[in-house]
């Protein structure tokens, strides 16, 4: 396997012994990622800002498909995101990533190494934040820190240190000897994130950091996830937020049902696969397919979506189709016109909407 | 990284062992008074009520044929040794499910560089300290009750706590599989108890029936209690000790080996 020489020290690895780990030719067909595939290893080899690359990642549970096939390539300094619905198969995959899962096919390197042979000395090199956060709840804040660092080899000094180092940066300072249960949400999440951080990994897994926070506390987490990154740690994280998707990712994949199905900037997925604006349109009755037949958009809407509660209609010009449909004899109760975000993208790649 | 199954299981890198065994030392640092108290309280207890106050019977009718020796002098290795069995049974449930379902800390140690092997030794080690700073207590309270007749006795603290290794190896390769805390409360009532009760704690096992003496043989139980016997009493063959030492390492190394599994079955899934 990839750069296996390079390891910094032997390991006895636990993981299970019955896990092959094998090649395939990536099943999709874009022709620009699949030649890119095939050329992978020689690529990854000589490329060492590929922090993580996996080809045909493929997990599965018994007969059910979690991760169905996946190619990605995350870069030194990116904040890369995985953006899909409950069940996509975010977490799967981050697990994998921090080498906790075994692939079930496909590859995948670290650092160009292989997760089954040196497993301890790629996950010395990450900080994972998981969707649970995991705290000894009965231990204080800074004692959580203080034995997270240990598993890394680094001395009890440097620890304390750093310990202090952070608790400044997850603003938990003054609560450093309470306990955790206590804490909110947002604090216990900060601290979570400050516990991954203990080792000053190079890359941090962030599954779905803010989910579950009021809007307060996300954006706290926010600003300091984009200090991280101005920082140069590399972010991965999973969100099903498009705001959180739009304000931290400078790349994400949208995953549905195991799969990859759209790669790019938010700016760029918007622009490929929505329109300009979009015009929301709400009804006093829930019966809209009427009133979309009703309506003549002409060549203004390039797309009409129905929604349960509203119509959504894809357009380059959002006050033209508003007036149209403020005149319509079906009097609307409310149309408003948005710029197009992540959540049309997903609504128009998968049929579904995200929140849903 | 190809193992047959007949491998020995890798004991993990140790100052990765090490790294977790102070995370439990430290958990601990928040209940150990009250640990040591039961600690030094139990040996008080069962000393008293079986050593004393039963032993006066014991002794007067010479029932239960013991010879010369006292009630006393049996019975206490007898309790030193089921008492380190009970102690692995609680610190090898409950804490278990916790670190894997409640609190998850397993799981926040398999994304550190810690290993499977790092996390079962860690917490095993620990269950070691918990099984020796009962051992020592219960020979310093029975060293004041006068029940031990040979010096050896100072062997019977590796020896229990080898005894309460050898179960909570297996048990805590069980624990880790299980979904919620019902099992353990039958585990107590239907393997520990019985244990305690029928395994050499309080009679010789040649006073059971003939199938029910086999089969006390077979539990590590039995090899504990006669082991820390013969050392406390001082009169242990060589040839027999090795023998209990060796059935009780067979547990511990099998107990570890099935650990191994069944972290990975769950925690790496
Ligand atoms: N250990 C497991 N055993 C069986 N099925 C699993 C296991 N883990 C995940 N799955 C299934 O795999 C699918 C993908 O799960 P995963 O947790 O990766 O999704 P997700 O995108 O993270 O979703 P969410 O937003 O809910 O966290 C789900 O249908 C889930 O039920
Ligand atoms: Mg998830």
């Amino acid at each position: 396997m990839i750069g296996r020489a390079s390891v910094p020290r032997s390991t006895t690895e636990g993981e299970p012994d019955d896990v092959t780990v094998r090649k395939r030719v990536p099943h999709r067909t874009d022709g620009g990622e699949a030649a890119r595939a095939r050329a992978h290893q020689p690529e990854t080899d000589s490329d060492p800002d590929v922090l993580i690359s996996a080809r045909g990642l493929t997990k599965e549970f018994g007969d059910f498909v979690a991760v169905d096939g996946i190619d990605i390539d995350v870069r030194r300094g990116e904040a890369f995101g995985f953006l899909g619905p409950n069940g996509a198969g975010k977490s799967s995959t981050m697990r994998m990533i921090g080498c906790v899962s075994p692939l079930t096919e496909g590859s995948l390197t670290l650092f160009g190494m292989d997760p089954e042979a040196d497993g301890p000395a790629i996950r010395g090199r990450l900080g994972v934040v998981p969707q649970k956060d995991l705290l000894d709840e009965e231990l204080t804040v800074r004692e959580n820190l203080l034995v997270y660092g240990r598993y890394f080899g680094l001395s009890r000094s440097v620890v304390a240190g750093r310990a202090d180092e952070l608790l400044r940066f997850a603003q938990l300072s003054d609560r450093a000897d309470s306990p955790v249960e206590p804490l909110s949400g947002g604090m216990k999440r900060r601290l979570t994130i400050a516990r991954a951080l203990i080792n000053a990994p190079e890359i941090l897994l962030l599954d779905e950091p803010t989910t579950g926070l009021d809007p307060q506390a996300r954006h706290v987490l926010w600003d300091r996830l984009y200090r991280l990154k101005q920082q140069g740690v590399t972010l991965v994280l999973t969100t099903h937020y498009m705001d959180e998707a739009e304000q931290l990712c400078d790349r994400l994949v949208v995953m549905d049902g195991g799969r990859i199905v759209a790669e790019g900037s938010p700016r760029e997925l918007i622009e490929r696969y929505s329109s300009r604006e979009v015009v929301e349109v709400r009804y006093p009755d829930f019966d809209l397919e009427p009133h979309r037949d009703q309506l003549d958009l002409g060549d203004l809407a390039e797309r009409v979506e129905v929604l349960p509660d509203r119509l959504l209609i894809y357009t380059h010009d959002g006050d033209a189709v508003s007036r149209i449909v403020d005149q319509s004899p079906d009097r609307p109760v409310s149309v408003l016109v948005r710029r197009s975000s992540l959540e049309d993208v997903f609504l128009q790649l998968t049929g579904r909407s995200l929140a849903g | 990284m190809t193992t047959t199954t007949l491998k020995v299981p890798p004991l993990g890198d140790f100052s990765r062992s090490m790294a977790a065994l102070e995370y439990w030392l430290r958990a601990y640092r928040r209940t150990w008074r009250s640990s040591a108290v039961t600690a030094f309280v139990m040996p008080l207890v069962f000393l008293g009520a079986f050593g004393a106050g039963l032993g006066s019977l014991v002794d007067t009718d010479r029932a239960g044929g013991l010879g010369d020796v006292s009630y006393l002098a049996f019975v206490a290795p007898g309790i030193l040794a089921g008492a380190a069995m009970q102690s692995a049974f609680s610190e090898s449930t409950w804490p278990i499910l916790s670190s894997r379902k409640w609190n998850g800390h397993y799981h926040a140690q398999a994304a550190s560089p810690l290993t499977m092997p790092d996390i079962v030794t860690g917490h095993l080690l620990f269950i070691v300290f918990r099984l020796t700073l009962g051992a020592v207590a219960f020979v310093l309270i029975g060293a004041l009750f006068g029940a031990f007749g040979s010096a050896w006795v100072v062997l019977a603290v590796p020896a229990a706590v080898l005894t309460g290794l050898a179960h909570a190896a297996p048990l805590i390769a069980f624990a880790v599989t299980r979904e919620s805390d019902t099992d353990f409360s039958m585990l107590v009532r239907f393997v520990m108890t019985p244990l305690f009760l029928f395994a050499g704690t309080f009679f010789p096992v040649s006073q059971l029936p003939a199938a029910v003496e086999f089969l006390a043989w077979l539990t590590p139980l039995w090899h504990g209690t006669q082991l820390c016997r013969g050392l406390s009493m001082g009169d242990a063959g060589l040839l027999g000790s090795v023998g209990h030492l060796v059935y009780l390492l067979v547990w511990v190394v099998g107990g570890y080996a099935l650990a191994l599994r069944s972290y990975r079955k769950m925690l790496l899934s």
